[in-house]
């Protein structure tokens, strides 16, 4: 079924034998997702501010400016201040975010009673909306009537004026991240956990080894595609961050929680400079690309599929 | 045997700890979603209202068709969910069990599809959507779940785990390749698909910008929409904002917690088939 001949009839008839599973993805593919990307990237090209119709007579001529919107972008301050933003919500993020959802993975695939009452917990905030999670956290980190900054006073601590401080709005954000995401994560590790053969472990506990010794040697590993699924989609969403941002902070205080897609929503759809927008969000593009393609790469290095 | 006890207790800990910090926001909406105005702003704070009142609620659903609302919500998720699951199963199951010429850069095109931000194709899809008449229409918010990367990229790697042995074995039997993917394949992904099913209708429920965008008329706003709404008009507000995101939650919270008995079913016998 899958072995691999030259000749070009037999490759012909393999495409005509998927076709079929493929068209309906693959039409949503060009129509929603190919022609939108061609179509933007001629965008980055103009200075478009969303007026003039799009597909009317002489628009390029009228509008076409080459290279001088990422030219602008790249020589600028904002975007490197703006990167560096993300750059540090991905830092705290991730790793806190692993942790958290191997742990929810780890809880939920004991069968212990109330198993079930923790995975629904888990799961709430995932369910909630970043509208409502959002709404939600403003309030929950207000200075003086939050309940967090009330639970620290228990405690004798004096908590932060959470999103009015420079210092502290990146990691609410990134607070209110891991909770939201946590449990979704968790729930893809688990999937991962309880598909390992429950073979491997009694054959390795009759050869005599230990949890720790059967958590690196038999957990891990075959956890790896489950992982490296984890961490791309992660990373890539770590990187379009923004409703969170949005509704809780708007970028501020003083730009500290401006990040890379807040920037293009508001140069797209508060100033409809679409042609500077879509550069920019261009050049998040080729971040993020770059990113996965790394991944990509070290997959062989680190990651175990079943023989 | 103690030492078994005291590792249960060290776990239960740990995970009412986890547990305690996932629903502490949500013990604060609640509390806060059934307070006065003024009870609001009072100090020390109220963990409990001293005097609860349902005005915040009353507010809510005086101001937006909340009912209609959850219907367009539920609507909308149940059939994006249906065909995301349908359309990426299948393609996945090219992708992963039929060698064609290209599959390669064409997955990569997936994988690439993936990382574009949805503000970038934002402009150019409404110009689209609306050549095709779609704009304020179910359509614009449904169509897309035709094409979603994730699901296929998901359903790939489980699909790649399947021995080819099982997939050998019915093409022996004399099944074609539309019925090994729909009797062989499919139930072999049933922990996948359950996990999928969950997560797509939670997006599709979710999802705010697009519907934003595409939906202006009233009567076809979708529950985050109808939140953003309030939170237009009562930004400082909590009280009414809280009832608000309570109202929006509890439909999906209630169909989680009705349809965990089948997902858990169908997790749990992946587990042990391996």
């Amino acid at each position: 079924m899958t072995r691999k001949r030259n000749a070009p009839t037999r490759s012909l008839r393999d495409l005509m034998r998927a076709s079929p599973f493929l068209l309906p993805s693959v039409a949503g593919l060009v129509v929603f997702s190919l022609m939108p990307i061609i179509l933007s990237l001629l965008i980055s090209l103009t200075d478009w501010n969303g007026l003039d119709k799009l597909a009317a007579n002489g628009f390029l001529a009228d509008h076409y400016i080459g290279l001088q919107n990422y030219k602008e972008i790249l020589s600028g301050e904002e975007f490197w201040r703006v990167l560096t933003n993300t750059g540090y919500f991905i830092v705290l993020y991730l790793p806190l975010l692993l942790i958290c959802s191997l742990g929810i993975a780890w809880l939920l695939s004991k069968g212990y009673r109330g198993v079930g009452v923790f995975r629904v917990l888990y799961y709430i905030p995932v369910l909630t909306s970043w509208i409502a999670g959002a709404l939600i956290f403003r309030w929950v980190l207000s200075s003086k009537f939050g309940i967090v900054n009330n639970i620290l006073e228990i405690f004798g601590i004096q908590g932060p004026a959470w999103l009015q401080s420079e210092q502290w709005a990146m990691p609410s954000i990134v607070l209110a991240s891991v909770w939201k995401d946590m449990g979704f994560y968790g729930l893809i590790l688990l999937s991962g956990l309880q598909a390992i053969d429950k073979g491997y472990y009694e054959a390795a506990s009759i050869d005599g080894a230990g949890a720790w010794k059967r958590f690196f040697r038999i957990t891990l590993p075959l956890l790896t595609p489950s992982l490296f699924f984890v961490l791309v989609v992660s990373l890539i969403n770590a990187f379009q961050l923004f409703p969170q941002v949005m509704i809780m902070t708007d970028g501020g205080p003083n730009g500290a929680t401006q990040v890379m897609v807040e920037r293009i929503y508001k140069y797209g759809f508060r100033y409809y400079e679409m042609g500077y927008a879509a550069a920019f969000s261009w050049l998040l593009f080729i971040i993020i690309f770059a990113f996965t393609r790394l991944q990509l790469s070290a997959q062989k290095r680190w990651v175990h599929y079943g023989s | 045997m103690v030492r078994k006890r005291l590792s249960k207790t060290a776990y239960y800990m740990i995970a009412a700890m986890i547990a305690l910090i996932a629903m502490v926001p949500f013990f604060w909406m609640l509390s806060t979603s059934f307070k006065s105005r003024s009870a609001l702003m009072s100090l020390p704070i109220e963990w409990i209202p001293s005097e609860p009142t349902l005005a915040a609620y009353k507010k809510v659903f005086t101001q937006f068709p909340f009912g209609r609302a959850m219907f367009n919500s539920v609507f909308i998720a149940v059939s994006y969910t249906l065909i995301t699951l349908l359309s990426s199963s299948m393609a996945a199951f090219a992708f992963a069990k039929i060698r064609f010429p290209l599959a390669n850069g064409l997955f990569k095109l997936y994988l690439a599809s993936m990382m574009i931000p949805t503000q970038v194709t934002l402009i150019p899809l409404f110009v689209i959507m609306s050549r095709l008449g779609l704009i304020n229409t179910y359509g614009s918010v449904i169509l897309p779940s035709l094409f979603r990367a994730f699901a296929v990229f998901l359903l790939v790697q489980t699909i790649r785990s399947i021995p080819n042995d099982f997939l050998e074995a019915a093409r022996i039997d004399g099944a074609g390749l539309f019925r090994t993917y729909w009797q062989v394949v499919l139930p072999l992904c049933a922990p996948t698909l359950a996990t999928l099913c969950i997560t797509t209708f939670m997006d599709s429920w979710n999802d705010f910008l697009w519907p934003l965008v595409m939906l202006s008329d009233r009567n076809l706003m979708t529950l985050p929409l109808a939140l953003n709404t309030l939170n237009g008009q009562y930004a400082t507000e909590y009280n009414v904002l809280m009832a608000g995101s309570l109202i929006s939650m509890l439909p999906i919270i209630l169909v989680y917690i009705f349809a965990q008995k089948y997902f858990k079913s169908g997790l749990m016998a992946g587990g042990v088939k391996g």
